[in-house]
């Protein structure tokens, strides 16, 4: 804890491996969220809350 | 037993020319916020996918942060940094709040990707930037109230940056006094209020529907239609 984090250098990137990190779980998560199958899922499509536009 | 004749005659029924502020509040929500809307039995089809999760998510989080922080400031920084308990929240505290901005992010992705400001929603758009930023200085302001080193470290590093927007006479980081009312009282409760109308107006309006490609048959019309009224053709 009480050391310093380690810095990627690319060119004019500068970025700690602990940010990189959350980045990727973020990145990992929205994927994940977008590709995972959801419970429950009712097939009925023209159906719940339905409001005019 | 006779069934009454008549409406009591102390008993006012509004009509049409009913111009109170009351009665134009009722028929504003009873036109755009009805029980139906505001607590919907089911959602649309679309609605199935984990990317509508990320905000209720953010909002737990953001339950968690405010529970958490009615316990620290009932039991003040002598609690907080030295009894076990006491760390124990504070540390709930911290991740709660490091779960708030990264589901919040999420969030905004999410939302962004799927311009979900379509179809009448920049309000409920607009107000979620607002949130963002209000949890922002709230964030900031929590880590200038920790009552440490840590917390005068970031404090008078960030005078310097305050100073030069100007914002530095009436926002000094240094007055503890003023950071820790701005935490516990007023960001959170504008926080609140500002998370309540977004909140609203997403079931006023309901959740946008996804962007569809255009049918194979529109999408010729329209590319049809749209060389015959390009620029450079006759009006």
């Amino acid at each position: 804890m009480d050391t310093p984090a380690t810095y990627l250098e690319l060119g004019f990137i500068v970025i700690s491996v602990p940010n990189l990190l959350v980045i990727l779980t973020m990145v990992g998560i929205f994927i994940a969220a977008l590709l995972a199958p959801f419970p429950g899922h009712h097939a009925i499509e023209e159906d719940g809350d339905v409001r005019p536009e | 037993m006779s069934a009454p004749s008549s409406t009591p005659a102390t008993t006012s029924v509004p009509g049409p020319a009913d111009t109170t502020w009351a009665g134009a509040v009722r028929r504003f929500l009873e036109r755009n916020l009805p029980l139906t809307h505001l607590l919907p039995s089911r959602q649309p089809f679309f609605v199935g996918s984990w990317v509508y999760i990320f905000g209720v998510v953010a909002i737990t989080s953001l339950v968690w942060v405010v529970g958490s922080g009615i316990v620290l400031a009932s039991f003040g920084p002598g609690w907080w940094h030295i009894e076990a308990m006491g760390r124990f929240v504070n540390s709930m505290h911290f991740w709660s709040v490091q779960l708030l901005f990264l589901f919040t992010a999420l969030h905004l992705w999410g939302q962004y990707f799927m311009a979900s400001w379509r179809d009448g929603r920049a309000p409920t758009w607009i107000v979620g930037v607002l949130v963002f930023l209000i949890a922002l200085v709230t964030g900031f302001t929590g880590y200038v109230s920790q009552q440490n080193f840590d917390a005068q470290w970031i404090a008078i590093n960030a005078k310097d940056g305050i100073n030069a927007t100007g914002a530095g006479s009436f926002f000094n980081v240094l007055d503890f006094g003023q950071m820790y009312g701005l935490h516990v009282a007023v960001l959170p409760a504008t926080v609140a209020v500002a998370l309540a109308i977004h909140v609203m107006l997403v079931r006023i309006r309901g959740v946008v529907k996804p962007i569809e490609p255009p049918a194979p048959k529109d999408a010729a019309a329209q590319a049809t239609s749209g060389s015959g009224t390009a620029k450079g053709g006759k009006a």
